[in-house]
């Protein structure tokens, strides 16, 4: 049964269509980029997904719930969660904070007016848990803004991963990363879902390494439409996709860059 | 620990001086509590959650002619009724203000706000069999904790039992906010304040938690109105007009909003500032006005930010974990909401 499902998803900015009948179905245990030149449909179709933006026709489903435009907040209570393409944080606020406020939200807390944050043992426990797995456990004390830009993308996503959702949207993960740290933020990424438990995940990404070697399954939009939707083995194959997508006239050759344990031959969340 | 033995000595020179025999300082000490209180709130507001009212005075105001009312017009004079009463009555009037209200940030809450207190405003000016008009309601001395305390003069009631009264009122409700700020909902506040966006996709619901700061923020001012009414002897249409709004925004930058007893320390600098410019010269808005100036230009965090040795220097909040919360961060312009909208404050 599908986690997500995208039904004829159109979204209209005035008379400029960014998403023109999009369907999309993700499952329990897939790993699923969407890919596409800039100005595809990209954002606007993870912002359709995430609650954020109304379609103007189609409809949205998460866990058999019609969620189309009913806002991040609520959506995220019901399990989904997101990063966001800039960097997203609370400048003000420490890292131990920040995965605070994702923990609380998670156990229901946030509402608590009369109990001591600073007493709460549950969240503490599980704010160093999701610190760990993001190697952020050296800086909690450490306000958002004073961190550097990987550790503040670590932190936007970390805080994203505390809610425990059953599916996370992120977009362009590794965007403004060097290319050297990329493939490690994707194996951290990758890890902590598995020890959370995510179900599954959806990631916009332009880094074609990234695409090919993570996903289980590739959405290519282009001007608003699904262009194509499959397997990479299929994707890499398929000329057309190729030649718009990628702006590449070969078809690609099979992925360079640093050697990654275990490439490819299982799916990522399984 | 030092800030322990500061808040100490402050309370133990706030206790004495109806002792120290100059009754004029113990009877301007009496507003102090009220707008401490009435400034507690208005901080969880802007302070905290970044959302800055023009309008805070409308509850006030609320607070002083619910007093009025219940003390003059149905007699129920004991203290803690009224209080209790004038807490509901802002609640009562905050929740469709508020309700209006935080569906805007930034500028235009802030003038929405100001629209409800000069709405409150005309009305208490306007509707003369109800509320007096411009000669305002009479508040009665009220009863404290059942004692009618009948053979005491005015001021030695106001500067004795009164006076020891308010200072438990502002203590305890320090406290309370102290609790608030610390609390989960406190940090939820911080984070819509530093990030809207951000909060909601957390699935912290940033409208509904602005409306809960709101409906606090309105409890805490009702209950000062009564404080202020009380030694005065009287509601005045003048409480919830815009000018007094504008004096708490003052006293909040004075203070440092940036600091939980910021607002408290604006309070008593402002009252005793103002005493002291009136008795020289009838220009003291005039010397206000510079003031503020060149508190906002020069120290954007207020006294506090003075005194705990911020300044104009960043300040450092590297020992900031989830135990200390005794300062918020500096303003910043990029922020949505109050803290940011500096500039746009004045």
């Amino acid at each position: 049964m599908a986690l997500l499902e995208a039904i004829g998803v159109t979204k209209f900015y005035g008379d400029v269509c960014a998403l023109a009948g999009v369907s999309l179905s993700v499952t329990a245990g897939e790993f699923v980029s969407i890919i596409g030149p800039n100005g595809a449909g990209k954002t606007t179709l993870v912002n359709v997904l995430t609650g954020l933006t109304p379609p103007t026709r189609g409809a949205v489903r998460f866990k058999d719930h019609d969620v189309a435009g009913i806002g991040p907040a609520r959506l995220a209570r019901l399990g989904m969660a997101r990063s966001f393409q800039l960097v997203t944080i609370f400048p003000g606020l420490t890292v131990e904070e920040t995965l605070a406020a994702a923990v609380l939200s998670r156990l229901g807390r946030t509402g608590r007016l009369w109990t001591r944050l600073a007493a709460d043992a549950d969240v503490r426990a599980q704010v160093h848990e999701v610190a760990g797995l993001f190697g952020l456990a050296d800086r909690l004390g450490r306000p958002a803004r004073t961190l550097p830009q990987g550790d503040k993308k670590l932190l936007d996503v970390a805080s994203a991963f505390a809610l425990h959702p059953e599916i996370i949207l992120l977009d362009e993960p590794t965007s403004g990363v060097s290319t050297r740290d990329k493939h490690a933020i994707m194996e951290t990424l990758v890890g902590a879902a598995r020890r959370i438990g995510i179900q599954a995940i959806i990631q916009v990404e332009h880094d074609m390494d990234i695409v090919f070697g993570y996903s289980d399954r590739i959405v290519a939009l282009h001007e608003g439409r699904v262009l194509a939707d499959g397997p990479p083995q299929t994707i890499r194959g398929d000329a057309h996709v190729v030649a718009t997508v990628l702006g590449r006239t070969q078809p690609l050759a099979p992925r360079t860059g640093p050697p990654r344990p275990e490439p490819d031959a299982r799916t990522p969340l399984q | 620990m030092i800030t322990g033995l500061v808040l100490a000595l402050a309370l133990a020179g706030v206790a004495l001086v109806p002792l120290a025999g100059r009754d004029y300082y113990a009877t301007l000490m009496l507003p102090f509590f009220g707008y401490g209180i009435a400034l507690l709130g208005l901080n969880l507001l802007f302070g905290y959650t970044g959302l800055l009212s023009f309008g805070h005075a409308l509850f006030v105001a609320v607070g002083a002619y619910t007093a009025a009312y219940l003390t003059g017009v149905f007699g129920v004079l004991y203290f803690e009724v009224v209080l209790l009463a004038a807490a509901g009555a802002a609640a009562l009037v905050a929740v469709p203000t508020g309700l209006l209200a935080v569906r805007y940030v930034k500028i235009y809450f802030g003038m929405l706000t100001l629209a409800f207190g000069m709405l409150f405003y005309s009305f208490l000016f306007k509707f003369y069999h109800l509320t007096g008009g411009d000669e305002g309601m009479r508040v009665l001395r009220p009863v404290l904790l059942g004692q009618p305390l009948a053979g005491l003069d005015k001021v030695p009631f106001l500067i004795g039992p009164y006076y020891y009264y308010c200072l438990t009122l502002l203590v305890l409700a320090a406290l309370v906010m102290w609790r608030i700020v610390g609390s989960p909902f406190g940090l939820c506040l911080r984070a819509i304040r530093e990030n809207p966006d951000k909060a909601e996709s957390l699935g912290v619901s940033a409208r509904r938690y602005r409306f809960y700061a709101f409906l606090i923020a309105s409890v805490f001012g009702g209950v000062g109105g009564v404080l202020l009414a009380v030694p005065t002897g009287l509601a005045d249409p003048l409480l919830a007009y815009w000018t007094h709004s504008g004096n708490l925004v003052f006293m909040l930058l004075l203070g440092g909003f940036a600091n939980f007893f910021g607002p408290i320390l604006g309070a008593f600098v402002f009252i005793f500032l103002q005493d002291a410019v009136m008795s020289f010269t009838q220009y003291w808005r005039f010397v206000f006005g510079a003031v503020l100036a060149v508190v906002v230009i020069f120290f954007p965090r207020g006294l506090m930010g003075v005194l705990l040795g911020g300044g104009l220097r960043p300040p450092s909040d590297g020992a900031a974990g989830l135990t200390a919360r005794w300062r918020l961060p500096p303003p910043r312009k990029d922020c949505a909401g109050g803290a940011g909208a500096r500039t746009e404050e004045e």
